[in-house]
């Protein structure tokens, strides 16, 4: 069970989640102090570590559209946050699984701010409001990837297999 | 079945006959474009070889192009210390297609690719920036991703477990009316399919306004296909593809194209007829909070900005010129103006529209991303205004939550400067 920190509405963009003069900003080591950095009050809260991990981002359809800037996943994985959304832009989602941030699809979502939710594989419950909604399956195609660990642990067992060294 | 121009590019790069959309495929690709976030692919792309006996070694350098447009010159010391660590990994791993911060080669990377022949129709293009979908244009299948995956792409020289993504078709019927181009159609279009109405496919471009386009206009429709969500926009080459990869990108080897099947499956078809279009803005926050010009006429404007990877090439620069020529931008108005490219600014000045910009009150800036994210210069005050020819306007987007960005063509964007309105430039400005 994990509580809503924060519900925010459709196309929410990376440069919402991520702002742009920020990227200079490169390594996930550096990138959680900028999230969400133009609501400086939820941004304040991140910062002095008042949300815990695993706490639910609640977004409408579209979540993390615009900009490519893989920031704007590391940024929000570097507070463990969870992300519940009625659905994800491609180039976010990809982002995402390559880096391991915990994103669910979950279409008709509805929640308020200290909802407590509770995330199963076929199903997202809210607690709070007492009803469930199903859960859209990540792509397929990125399985392999999820399985592995994220995209740099998945590629170097592709490398180490291509140059026929064993994995480690 | 036949195929889409996609499914066709995508089974040739994955040595099939033939694919079909949701089919999970790994196509070689033909170009890898980054540009300062190079950065962080660099720091992935170690990590990849970190715990290996490996030596770090890129696929086939040749297939790398890197291009400083973000922050150019850099505006801090961590964003020149980043071009520097570049500049030293360009160097170690021979990647020829690099371009610095320079006056004759430098530029934005949606317009280097093209102008340098990096991208030829039939090509899978990965590039670490959402617009990569303008090189559709040239009938490539461009794409954005992230900096992990490119460091992938890197490593491995394929776009790993791609879904083949299923297509939309848009047939653009009829003739602009004057003073109304690519981006008020295209702002038509996200407006009328929404922020992610393409969403995970690609958009096809058909009709006879699109066989008529210049190369140019192509590239801002493929541009902003992204901004309807789109993986990728694409227009099928032609003549007009050939034209401009040999005479304005100095290709000299065949170039074939690769078209779609008579009986392509598509998801959806759009017609669009362009003959009674008027400009279109994109009103904030958001790109598809689209309007006919009628409706948000007179809004009170403190910044015009014509360039970015969308509207800085000769023919939008020519527009504006035209407009600006021997008058006066407004008071109260700041006007900002980027090239796309030093070559793009080296035709404009020969064209004499660099002096019609500054004799007109404009400034004319270095080419670059420049104030479109909000990274560089021209950041906007507390409650200001922005009219800008560039591609997305959320909150923020131009550096500052408590401003308001909309989004237009060059030709409204240049009337506007002399009014400090938004102004239609059908109205004789």
């Amino acid at each position: 069970m994990a509580t809503v920190v924060l519900v925010l509405g459709d196309d929410i963009s990376t440069d919402v989640i991520y702002p742009g003069r920020y990227m200079a900003t490169v390594l996930p080591t550096e990138t959680p102090q900028f999230a969400f950095a133009d609501d400086a009050a939820f941004n304040a809260k991140l910062q002095a570590k008042e949300i815990p991990a695993g706490s639910i981002v609640l977004a409408g359809k579209n979540f993390g559209c615009g900009s490519s800037r893989e920031q704007a996943v590391s940024t929000l994985k570097g507070h463990d946050l969870v992300i519940v959304a009625e659905s994800f832009a491609r180039i976010f989602l990809q982002n995402a699984i390559n880096l391991g941030l915990r994103v669910i699809t979950a279409p008709g979502i509805a929640a308020s701010e200290g909802d407590d939710l509770e995330i199963g594989l076929e199903k997202v419950a809210n607690k709070t409001a007492g009803k469930s909604y199903p859960v859209e399956q990540l792509p397929e195609a990125r399985k392999a990837i999820l399985e592995a660990g994220g995209l740099i642990a998945y590629t170097r067992n592709r490398l180490l297999q291509n140059r026929g060294e064993a994995t480690p | 079945m036949g195929m889409t121009v996609v499914e066709k590019i995508l089974a040739r790069a994955t040595g099939r006959t033939s694919v079909k959309a949701g089919d999970v495929v790994e196509p070689v690709v033909d170009l890898a474009m980054s540009h300062e976030n190079a950065a962080l692919v660099i720091n992935q792309f170690l990590e990849v070889f970190s715990g290996t006996r490996l030596e770090p070694e890129i696929w086939d350098p040749s297939k790398l192009a890197i291009i400083f447009d973000h922050r150019v010159p850099a505006e801090s010391p961590k964003t020149a210390t980043n071009q520097k660590k570049i500049r030293e990994f360009v160097a170690k791993h021979t990647i020829q297609r690099f371009h610095d911060i320079r006056g004759d080669v430098g530029g934005i990377c949606h317009q280097i690719l093209p102008e340098s022949g990096y991208v030829r129709p039939g090509a899978v293009v990965v590039g670490t920036d959402s617009h990569t979908t303008s090189h559709g244009a040239l009938g490539a299948f461009a794409f954005g991703i992230g900096a992990t995956e490119m460091a992938s792409v890197w490593v491995l020289g394929t776009a790993v477990n791609i879904a083949v993504p299923a297509t939309i078709k848009v047939n653009v019927t009829g003739k602009f009316p004057d003073f109304v181009g690519p981006k008020d159609f295209i702002l038509h279009l996200i407006g009328r399919i929404s922020a992610k109405g393409a969403n995970f496919r690609v958009i096809e471009f058909h009709g006879e306004t699109v066989r008529r386009m210049p190369t140019s206009g192509r590239l801002v429709i493929c541009n902003m296909s992204v901004e309807a969500g789109a993986t990728a926009g694409i227009v099928p080459a032609d003549a007009e593809t050939t034209r401009y990869l040999q005479e304005e990108a100095g290709v000299q080897d065949v170039i074939e194209p690769v078209l779609p099947d008579r009986d392509a499956e598509y998801d959806e078809t759009i017609d669009v007829d362009v003959t009674d279009l008027s400009p279109q803005i994109a009103c904030p926050h958001s790109v598809d909070n689209v309007k006919a010009i009628g409706k948000v006429e007179g809004t009170r404007v403190n910044q015009i900005v014509i360039g970015s990877c969308t509207n800085g090439r000769l023919d939008d620069l020519e527009i504006a010129a035209g407009l600006l020529r021997g008058k006066r931008v407004a008071d109260n108005v700041r006007m900002l103006i980027f090239p796309a490219s030093g070559k793009i600014y080296q035709k404009a000045l020969g064209q004499g529209y660099i002096g019609d910009f500054v004799s007109a009150g404009a400034v004319v800036m270095n080419p670059g991303c420049g104030p479109c994210l909000g990274v560089h210069e021209g950041a906007l005050g507390d409650g200001e205004v922005a009219l800008s020819t560039t591609n997305r306007n959320f909150k923020g987007r131009m550096g500052n939550p408590k401003s308001e960005v909309y989004l237009c063509s060059p030709a409204v964007a240049a009337a506007s400067a002399l009014t400090g309105v938004i102004t239609d430039p059908r109205k004789g400005a």
